[in-house]
């Protein structure tokens, strides 16, 4: 019984924290353009390497 | 990085997007900041998120530019007056996209997706709070007694009510509309169910009772928004997808004033201005021409699939395609008296004689509601004189209400809905409406237009690959400069040959006529028979060119209007599943019966104008028969809005498929014996679904009416009977009868050919008539 004291105010607060995500998560608009998101991480969108330095040279030589 | 698709019509007049007129567009993202949306129908794959987006982000002012591929809009905020959005439609058309300023508030669009977002909401609420007051009541149900069961109870009630208050809404308002109207719906007895089942639950934890049904009413809930969700998400895909198909059809015209060249919107046209019509561009009024001699192609307005010579003084309509020379033309009717808005107000007639047609679920629900109610009330009466006690009286009478709450009935048709039409999504074909798979199943008869529908509205060269080399080379070097649909199909006939257009020189077109260039030396004419000096040729007149060499005839080209793939295989499934098919055509008898014989379709009628059309439709629903209207045109429009259902390709003119019920994005025909064929199977499934949920009624009902209800035996029942309904629906798509297969490669690889035609299938853009 005491130990209902803590696990259910835990229960509801995880429930809650999951709830109060899915609330903002939708308002910011992250489920307007699902097929998007799933095509986005395969974009190339990375920025060329920076110019290998002395360092790395020595390293491979 | 390469443009993913580039736009088909880059003769598309570009609408402009400066001053008041883009204050429509524009709204307010934040202090100093503006947004705006544009629809760009190309940006379908993961390679238009790398074009368009650095692209739009180097512009300077430029705050985000982010690319919505569900439903192919970029939307842009940027610092004000530090850009203006015209920038943005350059930039875009810079990379080969078309695009038109969207405004969320078009169609519905930006109550669709609140609407949608509202009911995720409340998803969410009923989900939370299932899943915990389902924690507590299996440690009721487990054994927890005195007072932690009543701890539990209270906690149960503390998230039950604000959550049933939240998530029942959409319930709750549609069950009180139906009510105010007179009637019945789903609704209604849902509604009636949770509320009781809520309210009896507080008055047991008020008095320490041993049962309490908190759990039966949130679980209900979240099954039905579950249902109620997926349902919303599919239509509004599928209605988005429609509605982007919508062009920058004439928007802009050109009018001549006082000598000179100025750009109006299509609205502010009036009569007797003096409309300027460049060559492939579509007249936005009625008029005279004054100036001119050209064709025009009146496919979509008329159903005509040869192009009409027009010179001063013939009379214009207005959604005709300029073919060959630019015209001058007095406006004689513009806005609401056009052709076009004309015919708009058939439509309109035609769509309120519709019947108000009462959905299956509806219907069993104005059956289902009083009897539920009857035998509640039977219970209170029965056990009221047995046991003499109100309260066990009562109570039983609730549990009856609550076991009997519809939830499997009220899952039955959303889920076989949402089954079925993202079946057909996938496969391309747009269902607007729920009810509109019902009325499919039910179609008896199937009529059909000819031109853009049955065929592709598009001259084929027959025999292409009989034809010399030399002559080929010839035609096509004459016909790459022209617009005329018959050069148009040399040209394609030449390039799939691989041969290249020969060099010509001093090219003239003559309207009506041909073409005629030098080369080497020699003049060469591409033209009808009558003018390259062969006499006129009996039949199909138009749908032939001679290509002579100074007066020597080379060759003879003729043509046809290709007929759509699977077109005989629509029709004879068609047939083969007891359907009347009906041709009605605008074009000429000729070819509507050569057309009809090729397909075996027997009852055909050729020279219809819209009225016929409206009234052949009407004349078929008044013998009682329930009509599929299948068509493309302006002139289609009328009549796909009086048939019982309608369906119109993605290809169609946009008053066609706003008027139509369903829209296919693929070539195929067999889009339309699919639909019905799987409407067909999904209706049965709806049956099978409320024969399911009916039997574990008549199950249940007996247990609450004798009062051994408990909740536990509820949360069972009801779980159950939900879970067998979304079972049976999901079958739906094993075996499911369609012939269309999906598309192999749904988006196109990244940075494929930019002239690539094999990925237009799927989102493609409408391909005007052209």
């Amino acid at each position: 019984m005491n130990t209902l004291v803590f696990l259910i105010p835990i229960a509801l607060l995880l429930g809650a924290v999951w709830l109060g995500a899915f609330m903002w998560s939708l308002k910011s608009g992250q489920y307007d353009d699902l097929e998007g998101a799933a095509w986005r991480i395969l974009n190339d969108d990375d920025k060329p390497l920076p110019p290998p330095d002395k360092d790395d040279r020595s390293r491979k030589s | 990085m390469t443009v993913c698709c580039p736009a088909p019509g880059t003769d598309i007049p570009v609408v402009p997007l400066t001053g008041d007129e883009a204050r429509h567009w524009i709204t307010s993202a934040g202090p100093g900041r503006s947004r705006i949306e544009f629809i760009v129908p190309e940006a379908n794959c993961v390679a238009c998120i790398g074009g368009i987006e650095p692209s739009l982000n180097a512009l300077p002012g430029v705050v985000s530019a982010r690319v919505n591929l569900t439903a192919q809009r970029v939307a842009v905020v940027w610092q004000d007056g530090a850009a203006e959005p015209q920038q943005f439609m350059q930039t875009l058309a810079d990379l080969g996209y078309t695009a038109r300023p969207f405004d969320p508030r078009e169609n519905g669009v930006l109550s669709e997706q609140e609407e949608g977002k509202a009911l995720l909401r409340a998803l969410a609420v009923a989900g939370f709070a299932a899943g915990n007051i389902m924690l507590l009541s299996v440690s009721v149900w487990a054994g927890a007694d005195g007072a932690t069961r009543d701890l539990f109870h209270w906690i149960s009630a503390l998230i039950a009510l604000p959550a049933v208050m939240y998530a029942g809404r959409p319930f709750f308002s549609s069950a009180l509309a139906a009510l105010r109207h007179g009637r019945v719906n789903m609704d209604v007895p849902i509604s009636l169910g949770v509320l009781l089942a809520t309210v009896m639950s507080l008055y047991e934890t008020l008095h320490h009772a041993e049962h309490a049904f908190f759990d039966a009413a949130v679980t209900l809930l979240f099954f039905l928004l579950a249902g109620r969700t997926l349902d919303h998400m599919m239509r509004a895909k599928a209605r988005s997808a429609i509605s982007n198909l919508t062009l920058l059809m004439p928007q802009a015209a050109t009018i001549v004033e006082n000598g000179m060249a100025r750009i109006v919107p299509a609205a502010a046209l009036k009569q007797d201005m003096t409309l300027l019509v460049a060559v492939g561009e579509r007249l936005a009024a009625d008029g005279v021409v004054v100036q001119g001699v050209s064709e025009l192609d009146r496919s979509v307005v008329t159903g005509e699939s040869v192009p009409e010579l027009v010179q001063p003084g013939t009379e214009v309509q207005s959604g005709t395609m300029n073919l060959s020379a630019p015209l001058t033309v007095r406006i004689t009717a513009a806005g609401q008296d056009t052709f076009i808005a004309e015919l708009m107000s058939l439509m309109a007639v035609a769509e309120q004689s519709q019947s108000h047609y009462v959905q299956l679920a509806d219907r069993l629900a104005r059956h289902y509601a009083p009897t539920v109610h009857t035998v509640a009330g039977a219970t209170l009466l029965g056990w009221l004189a047995y046991s003499h006690n109100w309260h066990t009286a009562l109570m039983n009478a609730i549990a009856v209400l609550i076991i009997t709450c519809p939830c499997a009935l009220g899952l039955a048709v959303p889920a076989v809905q949402v089954v079925a039409t993202g079946l057909l999504f996938r496969r391309g074909i747009m269902v607007k409406d729920g009810a509109v798979l019902e009325k499919l199943s039910l179609v008896d008869t199937v009529v059909f237009d000819k031109t853009g529908t049955l065929t592709l509205g598009q001259p084929v060269l027959l025999d292409g690959r009989d034809v010399a080399p030399r002559a080929m080379a010839l035609a096509a070097g004459l016909a790459q400069h022209s617009r005329h649909p018959l050069s148009r199909a040399v040209l394609r006939a030449a390039t799939e040959a691989g041969i290249a257009p020969a060099a010509v020189s001093a090219m003239q077109e003559m309207p009506g006529c041909g073409l005629e260039a030098q080369v080497e030396g020699k003049t060469v004419r591409l033209g009808n028979r009558l003018w390259c000096g062969l006499g006129e040729a009996p039949d199909a007149p138009g749908m032939e060119f001679a290509l002579t060499e100074n007066g020597a005839l080379i060759h003879i080209f003729s043509f046809e209007d290709e007929l759509r793939p699977g077109a005989a295989a629509a029709v004879s499934r068609l047939k083969a599943a007891d359907l009347r098919v009906v041709l009605l055509s605008g074009d000429r008898p000729a070819a509507v019966a050569r057309l009809a014989g090729l397909l075996g379709i027997d009852d055909y009628h050729a020279r219809q104008t819209p009225q016929d059309k409206l009234a052949r439709v009407a004349a078929l629903q008044a013998e009682g028969r329930k009509v599929l209207m299948v068509g493309d045109g302006i002139n289609d429009a009328p009549a796909l809005a009086a048939g019982f259902t309608s369906m119109a390709p993605a290809s169609a003119s946009d008053v066609g498929r706003v008027a139509a019920d369903t829209v296919f994005l693929g070539h195929s025909l067999l889009a339309v014996s699919d639909a019905r064929a799987l409407a067909v199977k999904a209706q049965k499934t709806v049956k099978t679904n409320f024969l399911l949920a009916l039997v574990y009624n008549a199950l249940a009902v007996p247990i609450a009416v004798l009062g051994f209800v408990t909740p536990l035996i509820a949360a069972v029942a009801m779980s159950t009977s939900s879970i067998l309904v979304v079972a049976n629906a999901l079958l739906l798509g094993w075996r499911a009868p369609l012939s269309i297969p999906l598309p192999a490669a749904p988006r196109p690889p990244v940075g494929h050919k930019p002239e690539d035609d094999s990925m237009m299938p799927l989102n493609a853009p409408p391909q005007a008539a052209e």
